[in-house]
């Protein structure tokens, strides 16, 4: 019987060592996500959502970078995997689709060479099954004639056709794990329409788990069914998208949702605003760092806020949501 | 409301270079655009990569000459007018790029950055400094950032400097091109509601061009949906939000995120890619993606025409 938890993040912090001392990227993070399940990360820039999820892949290879804490996949500690030994992991069992589609694809080889590359490196099957899989894999996430598109370069597709390559690269060998960094921030919006669904029908039909990063809240609410909010480096809300989104507690979740102007709600004048600019990851106030632009501030504050659940697993790190003055 | 604008059968043709081997082909990237906007209005222009609305911002605003059509400003035609007769009326008519990281140059202070549109036109250093100070706390920004270097500053700073510099000549008509999409979500709203304060304050007109339609929507009065080159609906905010009629306009609505699942509409999914300009398809251009054409579409070019509150470019909506 396999365990139900997929990936636990347990005190994940990253920093990294500058001529302006020392950056805390992501601190703290602590968080499981289920088979599969489907969690957003939601933030503004800087918040550290990339970069968490760049650890957790084993990508970040910067010699002044620190990571601390443990990412246990599958029952085993990615933190203490070799170099080789992440490599036969990432692809097969971890796949990542990144926001820029017409960087992810080299130029100068055709759309069927990388989608075989990928599957050849991780299994020992002759070029003539890796080609027809390819074809396969085409056909799958709605590339209309695949046999012939297999066989074309990255330039002759667009950039959602791109977008739906790189998802069948991903794919190809069934991976257990998809992170998605912004897989449609690049993309026109009946674009995105479509790689939504098609993310949610290979969800389904795969039975991966997916963690998507993205800073749009509309995003999210299709996709996910777990959300994690992060500011500055951390977690400061985590729950059910339901609950999230009916009950957000934190007021940087607040005021994120507020700002943005929405087509399903009735026109205002003017739109709720987060006073301030997001924080600076390399000059952030002490205790809480959200505390120079939160409308609820208060003494308590220049600690800070521990992350805290309730029952029903919706968790936050205020001071104000603990002592239950907001709901 | 009087009216400040009048766009007539705009359209824009770039001659592609070809390639070594190619010939050279036309791309035609504005058609037959034609609308009119009163002073102090908004008009938001919408539409998905290629479709022409940065092209019609940058012709309106003569950053780009038209192929043929008339840009009708306070009765006079821009589109004719030769580069040097223009230069007074470049007053009037300001442009707002997208990236404020790329519009300030970075070896100027803030005061001076501002203060040069004033200074090409003549004013005096005492005014200028006066002008570029009192604009500066209106943008929201502290007076000492005057003396600041722009890569002191964050995006939606920035973006505030660019919106005071537009400002110095006391324009009429602002044209701007995806102000807010390089700005955090909660950093986008300060500015909107910036622009929208300076709307009230200064009798300003806007034109809007940006993909975000939750965006235009929040900004505009009325709303212009292009597709490869055309407007193909047009008319006030609510009604094209409420109840569109061009069936693009409707995938385009119904595409969109939405936060509250339980309002989830039925979503209309569009198949296929946007067609590329340089290979425009016959009759309607929305045909090749449409859910309801019929064959009759593929031949015949519709037109604009008013039906119910909007004007809309389909023979299929009665």
């Amino acid at each position: 019987m396999l365990a139900d938890n997929l990936l636990e993040v347990k005190n994940l912090s990253v920093s990294f060592k500058t001529r302006r001392g020392t950056v805390r990227a992501v601190r703290d993070l602590s968080f499981t996500l289920k088979r599969g399940e489907v969690l957003g990360i939601v933030g503004e820039s800087g918040s550290g959502k990339s970069v968490s999820m760049n650890a957790v892949m084993g990508l970040i290879q910067d010699q002044n970078a620190q990571i601390t804490g443990e990412v246990i996949f599958d029952g085993v500690d990615l933190l203490k995997k070799s170099d080789e030994e992440l490599r036969a992991i990432r692809g097969k069992d971890i796949a990542m689709v990144f926001q820029d589609p017409m960087t992810a694809l080299t130029p100068v080889y055709t759309i069927g060479w990388h989608i075989r590359e990928q599957i050849q490196l991780h299994s020992d099957i002759s070029n003539d099954a890796a080609y027809k899989r390819a074809i396969e894999l085409l056909e799958e996430v709605g590339i209309p004639d695949p046999d012939k598109r297999v066989d074309q370069y990255p330039h002759e597709f667009s950039g959602g056709m791109r977008q739906r390559a790189i998802i069948a690269m991903a794919l190809s060998l069934n991976p257990k794990l998809l992170i998605a960094d912004e897989p449609t921030t690049a993309l026109d919006v009946t674009i995105q329409a479509q790689i939504l669904e098609l993310l949610e029908r290979l969800r389904k039909s795969h039975n991966s788990s997916i963690i998507i990063i993205t800073h749009d809240m509309g995003v999210i609410s299709e996709l996910s069914s777990e959300v994690l909010v992060m500011y500055a480096g951390r977690m400061v809300e985590r729950s059910s998208k339901s609950s999230l989104f009916s009950n957000p507690r934190h007021p940087y979740t607040k005021g994120l949702m507020n700002s943005v102007p929405r087509v399903d709600r009735d026109r205002t004048s003017r739109l709720e605003t987060i006073a301030g600019q997001p924080a600076s990851i390399l000059n952030l106030p002490s205790g809480c760092a959200f505390r120079n632009r939160c409308p609820l501030a208060h003494a308590a504050c220049e600690e800070i806020p521990p992350f805290k659940s309730d029952v029903s697993d919706h968790g936050a790190a205020c001071f104000l949501v603990e002592a239950g003055a907001v709901r | 409301m009087s009216e400040l604008l009048k766009v007539n059968h705009l359209s824009k043709i770039y001659q592609s270079s070809g390639g070594l081997f190619d010939k050279k082909a036309k791309v035609s990237a504005l058609e037959d655009v034609s609308f009119t906007l009163a002073q102090g209005e908004t008009l938001g222009i919408v539409g998905e990569s290629g479709c022409g609305k940065s092209t019609l911002g940058r012709i309106i605003s003569r950053l780009d000459t038209p192929t043929t059509g008339e840009i009708i400003y306070k009765g006079e035609d821009l589109a004719k007018k030769s580069l040097a007769k223009l230069r007074p009326l470049r007053k009037e008519i300001q442009f707002i790029f997208q990236d404020p990281y790329a519009s300030l140059n970075p070896r100027r202070q803030i005061g001076a950055i501002i203060e040069e549109p004033m200074r090409i036109n003549g004013l005096a250093k005492a005014e200028r400094q006066a002008r570029a100070l009192s604009l500066l706390e209106k943008v929201g920004l502290d007076k000492d950032s005057y003396e600041r270097y722009p890569h002191e500053f964050s995006g939606g700073q920035r973006q505030r400097v660019v919106i005071a510099r537009a400002l110095t000549l006391q324009p009429e008509l602002i044209i701007a091109d995806e102000p807010v999409s390089a700005l955090d979500v909660s950093i986008q709203a300060q500015v909107l509601n910036l622009f929208k304060e300076l709307q009230e304050e200064l009798k300003l007109t806007y034109i809007f061009v940006a993909h975000d339609l939750g965006v235009v929507r929040h900004i505009s009065d009325r709303i212009a949906v292009m597709y490869l080159g055309k407007i193909v609906e047009i008319g006030k905010v609510e009604d094209i939000y409420n109840n569109p009629q061009h069936p693009y306009t409707k995938a385009l609505l119904s595409a969109i995120p939405r936060i509250d699942q339980n309002a989830k509409n039925t979503r209309q999914i569009l198949t296929g890619d946007i067609p590329s300009p340089l290979n425009r398809p016959t009759g309607c251009s929305f045909h090749t993606r449409c859910p309801i054409a019929v064959p009759a579409c593929s031949t015949t070019e519709p037109k604009l025409r008013q039906i119910r509150n909007v004007e809309v470019a389909c023979d299929l909506v009665v």
